[in-house]
């Protein structure tokens, strides 16, 4: 009884997806490392067939050189290459953004806003993927519905070059 | 006596091996398949060895190297150079999209007897005719057409430089070429002359053989139509090999035609 009368409720507040909030922290490892370079970084939600979503971050060396400076590493970040990195035609508003040193990452989206206001109620999966230049390169997946009927707390571990990611939604 | 014997069982062993059993592999060896950035190049190596893909043997000739562009058009290699076992180049990918970088040979193989003297002979169709001297007896011409090749993505692949010229044995990904990852099935399609090749054996070789004790190789067979899977096992570099022979020479005086197809592939982790 106490359930249904939740569900219900839970289902008058689902209507409008403008107002959730996707709220996410992501790790970057301090590495003992006698030559360190900072990470590239892609962050992105993933559909069920596993296509690109949302395009939420990619951190990768802003320096300009005649190579193209840190374009020319991108498709290291590999999954993320693979899977829509290179359709993007960078940099892109929101989306790029330098490197990062070691420490806690905070990204809040909102649900009506860019990259999100496209984004349908669904199953979905946040992806997160580190590969450092002479070093390893991890992915990390979180599950999670959107925007789901209850506030989801969502945690993922990573072992080498990420460490915490956590996903916090708000219906 | 038995020396002799052995001799023959050789022999009678060199002339009945189809080509797939030939021991050395020829093979393109690119430095990267998927490149980005303002001016991306890829270095390649070009070789025939017993071990993939270390040079061991005898470097490939880029005579017949052909470089088919995003756009169907044909890119030069640059500081093109051959080596004691191997040969190079290297390649600026000045355009988007997917590069297809080929060894094509066609060609005759002959032997015959002159004087009570065996000989071959190797070359060109138009050659023939004054390569063999008119006295050789039991002449014997076969024709030969491979294609050796590996595949590179600048930014976004696309598939223009992928469609077949309609000659010999050549290869149609399904699945997106440069794009391989270990453990997802790989879709491909062999085509012979332009049409599906059906019912022919491929075979898939993972590099460094060197440092295992099994050449662990993966087999396929096409369907009827010149489709077959692969699943790679673990990531790496790939060398993949069909042949066959029919006898469509289209040369008169070739009643057989030997037809080989070969590529190096990447795949990925996961």
């Amino acid at each position: 009884m106490h359930r249904l009368l939740y569900s219900i409720f839970a289902l008058l507040l689902a209507a409008p997806l403008a107002a959730a909030e996707l709220n996410l922290t992501v790790q970057i490892p301090e590495q003992k490392a006698a030559e360190y370079h900072r990470p590239y970084a892609a962050i992105w939600i993933e559909r069920a067939d596993r296509s690109v979503a949302a395009q939420l971050a990619a951190w990768y060396a802003q320096k300009d050189s005649k190579e193209g400076a840190g374009s020319k590493w991108l498709p290291d970040l590999r999954q993320w290459w693979r899977r829509g990195g290179r359709e993007l035609a960078l940099p892109v508003d929101g989306v790029s953004g330098a490197t990062r040193p070691a420490g806690q990452y905070r990204l809040t989206f909102a649900g009506g806003q860019a990259p999100l206001s496209t984004l349908a109620a669904g199953q979905y999966t946040l992806v997160v993927e580190a590969a450092r230049e002479v070093g390893g390169r991890e992915v990390v997946r979180v599950p999670f519905e959107w925007p789901g009927t209850a506030a989801q707390h969502l945690t993922a571990q990573g072992s080498s070059e990420l460490g915490a990611v956590s996903l916090d939604i708000n219906p | 006596m038995h020396k002799r014997t052995l001799k023959w069982v050789v022999l009678a062993a060199a002339i009945a091996a189809p080509l797939a059993a030939q021991a050395h592999k020829m093979w393109l060896l690119p430095s990267a398949t998927n490149v980005a950035g303002a001016d991306p190049w890829v270095t390649v190596d070009a070789a025939i060895s017993n071990d993939l893909f270390h040079p061991d043997h005898h470097p490939a000739s880029l005579e017949q190297l052909v470089i088919t562009a995003p756009d169907g058009q044909t890119a030069k290699p640059q500081n093109a150079a051959a080596g004691k076992y191997r040969s190079v180049f290297d390649l600026q990918l000045t355009r988007q999209g997917t590069y297809k970088l080929a060894l094509v040979n066609q060609g005759l193989f002959a032997s015959y007897e002159l004087d009570g003297q065996k000989k071959r002979w190797r070359g060109k169709a138009d050659e023939l005719a004054t390569a063999i001297p008119k006295r050789a007896k039991n002449v014997q011409v076969t024709a030969s057409s491979s294609r050796v090749e590996t595949f590179v993505s600048n930014g976004k692949p696309n598939d223009a430089a992928l469609m077949p010229v309609g000659q010999g044995l050549e290869l149609v990904p399904v699945s997106r070429v440069t794009d391989l990852v270990a453990g997802e099935p790989a879709t491909f399609q062999l085509l012979l002359d332009g049409e599906p090749a059906a019912g022919l054996k491929v075979s898939a070789i993972a590099g460094a053989t060197r440092y295992r004790n099994a050449q662990d190789e993966l087999t396929a067979q096409t369907g009827r139509d010149g489709k077959f899977q692969l699943a790679w096992p673990h990531p790496g570099m790939y060398w993949i090999n069909a042949s066959t022979e029919d006898d469509n020479s289209g040369v008169g005086q070739a009643s057989r035609r030997r037809l080989s197809y070969t590529a190096t592939l990447e795949v990925l982790p996961e």
